[in-house]
């Protein structure tokens, strides 16, 4: 079997070390933000706050098969089955304490919620404003459906003053515009070493898979803009590159290649894995892990803070499905895949909802496509003899037209 | 040389016997609830049926739900490979299958040679399975072979709106009580479960001719049902029920 990458070792160190800092935050002085997955994080860092993220908490609830059972608790306070399981279970974890964090997250002492990956988090967070009595500010990001238009421009423009504003004001300090330079500087370059990471997946056969992807995602997600996401992503890249010389894959004698889409389903990273394994598939990228690397383009390394706005609205969820359709297809060419695998996530409308669009969008590709319904996090949502069945299916088929090319 | 082909679905067992391009014997048994016992049971049937002995086949192919029980069996390959197979042989020009299974619905699209290029699956939910209609024959008392012909005796279909098994069921029931004829319930739950395949069909782009594999080809009501909301014709084969452990066999040959 392949080996597993050296450098997670250290990574789990990291992020131990990550969440043990903010567990103890007030004993060293430092205020805590819970901040959304998608939120503009980098002028917390240079207001030296603690970013905490309910949703990379939620990955690891579900990683350790908690998600059902904390999605049924919240359900009993009167939630609705179909309401995110992230947000069942950071509302059930905050008062039942279950993680795999002792004690559960530490407390916030503000919110900061972008509503760029979906509406629900508006909710969400107002729910846990309330809950801690704490305050909350909202990155309002205009939907991108066709053209980033001027008005979006300036009004996403107003809305990072009035973050500023805002953090000021909890704060009780002036913004340190200097410091937010260099934050700027390292979440870019970070940004851009993510890419080259996920890039090396280009190779035949792939030094990675998309599980891996989402397991180093943590530190993009929780630390951009610290310095430790360069070290250690130097450190991946340099292990990846050194396996695309010796030409050794992650999945032993790669013979198809597969490209995902949508939220992994973290309570079946492991039995999904050794499944496409087995029939020889790599799953090489994914539309999920891409999204923190995607929008580098839009954001000025010598003016962060005045181009990040555009950049966070111009993210892989704030867009039109035609968008979507053109990155997805960009992936099919850049990482010559015979298949594409479909997360049909309960949780996660805005991602799952244009799916069946993107598959009629793509057609030209001539792919097969294979949708899986499933949660990224409620285990209660997962039917493994069904998937087994499809992938199986799916697989077959992706030989079968391999075979009589 | 002899190959066998051995379907195990939820519900029943098939076994097809090929020799030489034809088939030489078939079986068909109820699953019950251990699959590999199922195996067992329709191998030692089918070969006396076909007075053969097992050390006459070549070669096994397993497919269905079950697939991964039947430990005599030396390949297991997935249904819609199988029934893509065996419909291109009963029915060789079909390039569109649709074949609904106990707790599966599956369309299928094969280019002109019989390969599968596409298919799809339905959700998770029941709804437009064959299960539907079993739980649907057993809600209005009737066995489930009659339950097509007695839905073509109706002249104005009831409209059962729920696209849920159960509370399709419980708006059977108020429509029994509503003094709704039978006939006409009958035909609006095939019309539901037409409705279903419909959108998959149309989801995965349908080519002609279409044809049904599987056991539920042989409900007559169904059949029209489809038809109707397809506009074409369907097509079958008095052995669709075997359209599965046919193309297992015939897979077997060329293993």
């Amino acid at each position: 079997m392949a080996e597993r990458l050296k450098a997670t070792k250290e990574m789990k160190r990291i992020m131990r070390r990550y969440y043990a800092q903010a567990k103890y935050a007030h004993y060293i002085g430092k205020k805590v933000a819970w901040i959304t997955s998608g939120g503009p994080v980098e002028p917390l860092i240079a207001m030296n706050i603690i970013p905490v993220y309910p949703e990379n908490h939620g990955a690891m609830l579900g990683a350790s098969k908690k998600g059902g059972q904390l999605s049924e608790f919240a359900e009993g306070l009167g939630y609705s089955p179909d309401v995110c399981s992230y947000v069942k279970d950071d509302i059930a974890s905050t008062i039942t304490k279950e993680s795999p964090i002792k004690g559960g997250l530490p407390k916030p002492d503000m919110l900061i919620c972008s509503n760029n990956i979906c509406g629900t988090v508006l909710k969400w967070y107002e729910i846990q404003a309330r809950n801690f009595n704490v305050p909350l500010f909202i990155y309002d990001t205009p939907f991108v459906h066709t053209e980033f238009t001027e008005e979006a421009k300036e009004y996403i423009k107003e809305q990072t003053k009035e973050y500023i504003l805002f953090l000021e004001k909890v704060m009780g300090h002036k913004f340190n515009y200097k410091k937010m330079d260099k934050v700027g500087r390292y979440s870019l370059q970070s940004m851009k070493l993510w890419k080259e990471i996920l890039d090396t997946a280009a190779h035949k056969p792939s030094p990675m898979t998309a599980f891996d992807a989402f397991f180093h995602l943590a530190l993009i997600v929780t630390l951009r803009g610290k310095k430790v996401v360069l070290r250690y992503y130097k450190t991946l890249l340099k292990e990846l590159q050194e396996r695309n010389t010796k030409n050794s894959g992650a999945v032993d004698n790669e013979k198809y290649r597969l490209l995902w889409d949508n939220l992994p389903i973290w309570f079946r990273m492991r039995w999904l894995s050794d499944k496409f394994a087995n029939h020889q598939a790599a799953l090489v990228a994914d539309t999920y892990t891409q999204a923190w690397c995607g929008v580098i383009d839009y954001i000025d390394e010598n003016d962060f803070l005045g181009t990040m706005g555009e950049a966070y609205t111009r993210i892989h969820l704030n867009v039109g499905v035609d968008k979507m359709a053109d990155t997805i297809k960009d992936f099919i060419r850049k990482f010559d895949v015979d298949g594409l695998v479909m997360h049909s996530n309960r949780s996660c409308k805005p991602y799952s909802f244009g799916q069946y669009d993107i598959q009629n969008l793509i057609k030209d590709m001539d792919i097969p496509v294979l949708m899986i319904e499933a949660d990224m996090t409620d285990d209660r949502k997962f039917s493994e003899s069904q998937v087994e069945a499809r992938i199986d299916a799916f697989m077959e088929v992706i030989k079968e037209k391999k075979r009589t090319k | 040389m002899i190959t066998l082909g051995i379907d195990i679905g939820s519900l029943t067992a098939k076994g097809v016997l090929l020799k030489d391009n034809s088939i030489l014997e078939k079986h068909l048994i109820q699953v019950g609830y251990n699959s590999k016992k199922a195996g067992d049971k329709l191998l030692a049937e089918l070969l006396e049926k076909a007075s053969i002995d097992r050390t006459e086949i070549a070669r096994i192919v397993a497919t269905g739900y079950g697939r991964n029980s039947i430990d005599f069996a030396d390949k297991a390959v997935s249904e819609i490979i199988c029934h893509g197979k065996g419909i291109h042989f009963l029915l060789p020009d079909t390039r569109t299958i649709v074949d609904i299974g106990g707790q599966d619905s599956k369309v299928i699209i094969l280019n002109a040679k019989g390969t599968v290029v596409n298919f799809v699956m339905n959700d998770k939910c029941a709804a437009g399975t064959g299960r539907f209609l079993d739980v649907m024959a057993r809600a209005m008392e009737t066995e489930i072979q009659y339950f097509g012909e007695l839905s073509l005796q109706s002249k104005n279909p009831a409209e059962i709106s729920s696209v849920c098994t159960v509370f399709a069921e419980s708006e059977i029931v108020s429509l029994v009580a509503k003094g709704e004829n039978r006939e006409d319930i009958t035909s609006g739950i095939h019309l539901s479960i037409g409705r279903r395949i419909y959108s998959m069909v149309r989801r995965v782009g349908m080519v002609e001719p279409v044809a049904m594999s599987g056991g539920v080809a042989l409900n007559i009501g169904v059949i029209d049902a489809l038809e109707k909301l397809l506009k074409t014709e369907i097509k079958t084969s008095p052995l669709a029920q075997y359209g599965g452990a046919l193309g297992a066999a015939l897979l077997a040959v060329n293993e």
